[in-house]
């Protein structure tokens, strides 16, 4: 108990605190992103309808402009609802669900993958160091969409139609995670390249550590915070390419839409007064996104003063 | 040095060689060429036959080389949808892909590099800082819903700008070229913004954190110290050397141009390569996707190349490994 | 290729008013998608046809109504003392693009060459047995028995100058399953109302208007280009429209009919499409073979609210898979059953699905009207009867090899009738698979009794006899619930308010009937 008090008292204390509480921008953003996630991971509790329980719609109620009685059911919804007669709010919690869950784990993957590589190369040098560099330079020219498309070209060539569905969201964390491990990778190995030059990393060495206790247990920690700005501007990065994969017709199936898949079937009607279709769950877009880049931006402002 | 250079020339080979052999890969594996060439009432005669007649039963490696030898003849086989040879679709519709590419480019480099200098200048400025905050809006929507947004704007409402195609082109020698009609140009300008948004807000970015970490350096206090104007500083000196990486890095995104183009071709009905490897896509066009595959790989690896030769040029003492700046 | 570089000056000046750029016997036309070949007989498919039928011209066509009018041939008739002939007088004085002229050779080169390996036409003439020239402008078709509707297959069946094609070794249409290509893929000599200027495939076709063409008097031609562009994203297609920069575009969603209509300079031409939408479904394998669970599925399908809110009202719902412009349909065949979500639960109940069962649906997404949507509200209403449904959405090159091959057990699929006979569906929907029949009848259905009917259809020559068998079939067809109808699609065609252009029920326009205000 006591541990904890002084734990946060010494983050009340911190100079990043006290960034943040000088950044209005970044607390608003730093909201909006929670409340956000909050949404997502209580949409069972929290959104009105099902929007993945396709027996629940009533056909019926499909355009329904927000706050006004549908025509033939009398039924009311705050956002509206599409073209389905789906409750356009919940569609939206549970759009954001998939979406940050696409978002987060690509994030994870990449990582992950990043990171391993990056101390590899670091600490091990040599020709270990190159191989692995040179993959990321040829890694880094393919961007994630184009091997989005072929992954998901070469499955759809390979693999029985009917599981197509059930691996789209599998092939989109695959793609963008696959896409996105390099700059964790380049960091990582530069830090790791200083710390392994200095003093206690040599101690620890002498008192007998393996290179992978060394690894995870003393670098690792020192590379964190630049991980931590990556993965901030990666998670934004996820989040927009997997919209656009929707838009191309390699994300989310209709009946189980991310918030990329209802922009999709939103923007058909643009043209035909039904705004609320792609004004909500692109504004909802916007927000998560923009919110998670200025929260990258801070990080990086904060965690390298010297741009400051 | 021509040691340095005589690897990097061997690493593009090598990555061109995986290129190449993911690109095999797909096309003797994926595409399944005996079925689409005859169809499923085929005898297995006839399947043998045309089996022994491909080669496809030579050990993998000659087939690889074959498939090498008739690519580097730019023989990438016929389309299975259209039935023409995929050299000429690609021949026809590179001039729209890489015109848009080139539009869209400069179009980054000229509004990226004067708000980045802005915004560097005036680094506590509300206007500085409400520009750099906003042109994060640009890589916080998709670009399909850009594009979409500014044809509804520019083409529905206000009529200024046509909503798709190249519009009238003009040929010179084999190549097609927007460059020569108004409606050309016209037709230019919405996707090149559209395409070019992200990079934009790239290379505002980088700009505004090269420039300032140049003024930080010393010469630049010298120069200050000397009584040189502020703005002799900022563009007498600073920018000159905030320029090398910005270009490095712009140079870098030009293939990934290419690659995005993919999008805005599909939603301005761009006559260029994306479109034709998007329906490549959708029709399982094998041939044409593992020649775009191999066409964008080139196109990176030279890219690379040239970028990387290029600064060794510039600059003698940058070693191997410490070539490339990082960028995001 | 002939691209555009004389027309740099033209350009420049007509590109500074954008909107009006196109003078006024310049049509700029948009659809979807684009022609597969220009080659009139290696693919059978609606697009395809519509670039072709301005340049080619088959013996009969359809205007634009859907009414047989003369085309190449000016008369026709069985001979009274053969049924099993019929006998074609040529028109006089038509010459092709390149100036060689039509004659009777051309009539039996290019009916044979559509009968040629390769060809995707030849479905359509697998009764015929000879075709001979009578003299220079008489041509005699001889089939296997008396086939009354042999003019209904020749309307999409396009006339090639055979001097033309030897010089340019395209006597046989290039085979697209073998990834085959020849000279006519991209270039053409008909006798139609336009000559082929310059092509880009998934860009632009240009066509000009042909100075000799026969029609020129009989029908208005006042149409002098054709600049033919293919816009994918329905959002730019629409939009294109809306702000001046096409002038017709054959598929507008129809949730945009409100918004051009209401825009001041354009309009929207509405009429019946011949083509009707539905679903198959297994009828031999899984819980679909039961005849129950096929009822419940045809009463769960919520038609009217299909109609009214996915299709905003632009769909005629219906019981039979027939539009109604084909031989066989009656009001009563159309009409379809109430939907009654109780009834439904009760079959279930009784082929013992009270539970339900897991099914997938394959369906496209880029062929029919809201192909995409009707599925997805489909969707839900068989969940309301417990049958948990998996939507496999994707594009129509992918949709239609699948489903054709058979391993689909609930899929959608639409049917144009081109001949408007009864037979056309029976021939590929009912009929058992065998070598050349029943090729789009995945569900297993096999009946020797209907199929000898169908078979018997094609030398029947007392249409009465023959009408009664249609009938016979189609109760058949609906006492075993084959397939489960959803409606009769309506085509609306946006297009200037200057034009005027009657909307053709086969999806079809035809240029040179076009006039302007």
């Amino acid at each position: 108990m006591s541990k904890g008090n002084s734990l946060m008292n010494r983050f009340y204390k911190s100079d990043f605190f006290y960034d943040f509480r000088k950044s209005p921008v970044t607390i608003v953003s730093f909201v909006v992103v929670l409340a956000l996630i909050l949404l997502a991971v209580f949409a069972d509790l929290i959104a009105p309808t099902d929007p993945f329980d396709a027996k629940s719609l009533n056909l019926f109620n499909g355009f329904t402009p927000p706050m006004e009685p549908n025509a033939f059911t009398g039924e009311t919804f705050t956002l509206g609802t599409d073209d389905q007669g789906r409750d356009l709010l919940s569609a939206i919690i549970f759009g954001l669900r998939v979406s940050l869950f696409v978002g987060l784990t690509a994030v994870i993957l990449a990582m992950v993958l990043g990171v391993s590589l990056g101390l590899l190369a670091g600490y091990r040098g040599g020709w270990v160091d190159s191989v692995i560099m040179r993959a990321a330079d040829i890694q880094v020219t393919f961007p994630s969409i184009l091997i989005a498309m072929l992954i998901f070209g070469i499955a759809r060539g390979l693999l029985p139609p009917d599981l197509r569905d059930e691996l789209a969201i599998t092939v989109l964390i695959i793609a963008i995670g696959l896409s996105e491990w390099v700059p964790f990778a380049r960091t990582v190995r530069g830090t790791t390249m200083v710390e392994k030059e200095k003093e206690y990393v040599k101690a620890a060495r002498l008192i007998g550590l393996s290179g992978r206790q060394i690894m995870l247990r003393h670098i690792l920690p020192n590379v964190l915070s630049p991980v931590l700005v990556i993965a901030t501007i990666t998670l934004a990065l996820a989040i927009i390419a997997e919209a656009t994969l929707s838009f191309l017709g390699v994300g989310a199936p209709p009946t189980e839409p991310s918030l990329g898949t209802l922009i999709r079937i939103g923007q058909d009607f643009l043209f035909s007064g039904e705004w609320w279709i792609l004004l909500f769950p692109a504004a909802t877009l916007l927000a998560l996104a923009l919110s998670v880049n200025l929260l990258g931006d801070w990080l990086r402002d904060t965690l390298n003063p010297r741009l400051k | 040095m021509l040691l340095i250079i005589l690897r990097r020339l061997g690493q593009s080979f090598f990555v061109l060689f995986l290129v190449a052999l993911i690109s095999f890969m797909m096309f003797r594996y994926v595409g399944n060429p005996v079925d689409n060439l005859l169809g499923q009432e085929a005898t297995v005669e006839q399947r043998e036959a045309l089996i022994e007649a491909l080669g496809l039963n030579d050990p993998l490696f000659i087939q690889y080389f074959d498939f090498v030898t008739r690519v580097l003849q730019f023989d990438f086989g016929n389309s299975y949808r259209g039935a023409l040879p995929v050299a000429d679709m690609i021949l026809e519709r590179l001039p729209a892909t890489l015109e848009l590419a080139l539009v869209s480019a400069f179009f980054a480099m000229f509004f990226g590099v004067v708000m980045g200098v802005f915004t560097a200048i005036n680094r506590r400025g509300i206007t500085g800082n409400f520009i750099l905050s906003s042109s994060l809006i640009g890589v916080s929507l998709p670009t399909f819903l850009i594009g979409v947004l500014l044809i509804w704007v520019f083409s529905v409402e206000l009529k200024w700008l046509p909503s798709f195609g190249r519009g009238e082109v003009v040929e010179l020698g084999g190549w097609t070229t927007g460059f020569l009609t108004v409606s050309g140009l016209k037709s230019l300008i919405l996707p090149g913004i559209t395409l070019g948004l992200y990079q934009m807000t790239l290379i505002m970015r980088l700009t505004r954190a090269e420039m300032l970490e140049v003024l930080r350096q010393d010469y630049i206090k010298f120069a200050r110290a000397r009584g040189l104007s502020e703005r002799a500083v900022y563009f007498g000196h600073a920018l000159r050397n905030t320029l090398i990486p910005v270009i490095t890095v712009a140079g870098l995104q030009l293939g990934s141009i290419v690659a995005f183009a993919i999008i805005t071709e599909t939603v301005f009905q761009w006559p260029g390569v994306g479109l034709m490897f998007i329906n490549a896509v959708f029709f399982v066009d094998i041939p044409v996707m593992s020649a775009y595959l191999l066409l964008v790989g080139t196109l990176f690896v030279m890219i690379n190349l040239i970028v990387d030769l290029l600064y060794l040029a510039i600059d003698p003492r940058i070693r191997d490994g410490q070539l490339k700046r990082q960028e995001r | 290729m002939n691209k555009l570089s004389t027309k740099l000056a033209l350009g420049v000046v007509a590109s500074l008013t954008l909107s009006t750029l196109a003078s006024a016997e310049t049509i700029r036309w948009a659809r979807a998608g684009d022609s597969l070949t220009m080659d009139p007989h290696a693919q059978n498919e609606g697009p395809t046809h519509a670039l072709a039928h301005q340049i080619y011209d088959s013996l009969l066509q359809r205007d634009m109504s859907g009414a047989i009018i003369p085309s190449l041939a000016t008369e026709w008739a069985a001979l009274s003392d053969n049924p099993n002939v019929w006998r074609f007088k040529l028109r006089q004085g038509v010459t092709y693009h390149d100036g060689a002229t039509f004659d009777s050779e051309d009539v039996v080169f290019s009916i044979n060459r559509a009968m040629a390996d390769g060809s995707d036409m030849k479905e359509l003439l697998s009764s015929v047995k000879d075709v001979r020239a009578v003299d220079s402008h008489t041509v005699d078709i001889e089939t296997n028995g008396a086939n009354p509707l042999l003019v209904n297959n020749l309307t999409n069946m396009f006339m090639m100058d055979k001097g033309w094609a030897e010089a340019n070794d395209v006597l046989t249409p290039h085979d697209v399953a073998k990834g085959e290509t020849n000279f006519a893929t991209m270039n053409t000599n008909g006798t139609g109302a336009f000559a082929l200027v310059s092509r880009s495939i998934d860009e632009k076709t240009v066509l000009t208007a042909n100075p000799n063409y026969w029609g020129k008097d009989l029908y208005p031609s006042e149409v002098t280009e054709i600049i033919y562009t293919p816009i994918q994203s329905s959002a730019t297609r629409v939009a294109a429209l809306l702000s001046g920069e096409v002038d017709i575009i054959q598929d507008v969603p129809v949730q945009d009919l409100g918004r051009v209509s209401s825009t001041s300079g354009l309009k929207v031409g509405t009429a019946a499409q011949n083509r009707v939408i539905f679903f198959g479904v297994d009828n031999v394998d899984g819980p679909t073979a039961d005849l129950r669970v096929r009822q419940a599925m045809n009463i769960a399908i919520n038609r009217d609210a299909i109609k009214q809110v996915v299709m905003r009202e632009q769909s005629d719902p219906t019981g039979v898979i027939m539009p109604p412009f084909v031989n066989g349909w009656t009001p009563a065949l159309n009409e379809y059953p109430a939907y009654d979500l109780d009834k439904a639960k009760g079959l279930m109940a009784e082929a013992g699905y009270a539970d339900g069962f897991d099914i997938t649906l394959n369906c496209p997404n880029d062929r029919y009207i809201n192909d995409e949507s009707i599925c997805q509200a489909a969707v839900g209403m068989m969940g309301q009867i417990g049958i948990n449904v998996t939507l496999d959405a994707k594009p129509k090159a992918q949709h239609f090899p699948f489903i054709k091959g058979g391993d689909s057990d609930f899929y959608m699929l639409g049917w144009g009738v081109p001949t408007f006979d009864s037979h056309y569906i029976f021939n590929f929907l009912v009929h058992s698979r065998t070598g050349d029949r029943g090729s789009w009848n995945p569900t297993g259905y096999s009946d020797s009794a209907v199929d000898q009917m169908i078979v018997s259809l094609e030398s029947e020559t007392d249409l009465a006899t023959r009408d009664a068998t249609i009938a016979k079939i189609w109760d058949a067809i609906q006492a075993q619930q084959m397939y489960l109808p959803i409606h009769n699609q309506v085509l609306n065609w946006g297009m200037k308010d200057g034009i005027n252009f009657a909307v053709q029920p086969e999806d079809q326009p035809h240029f040179q009937f076009l006039t302007f205000n």
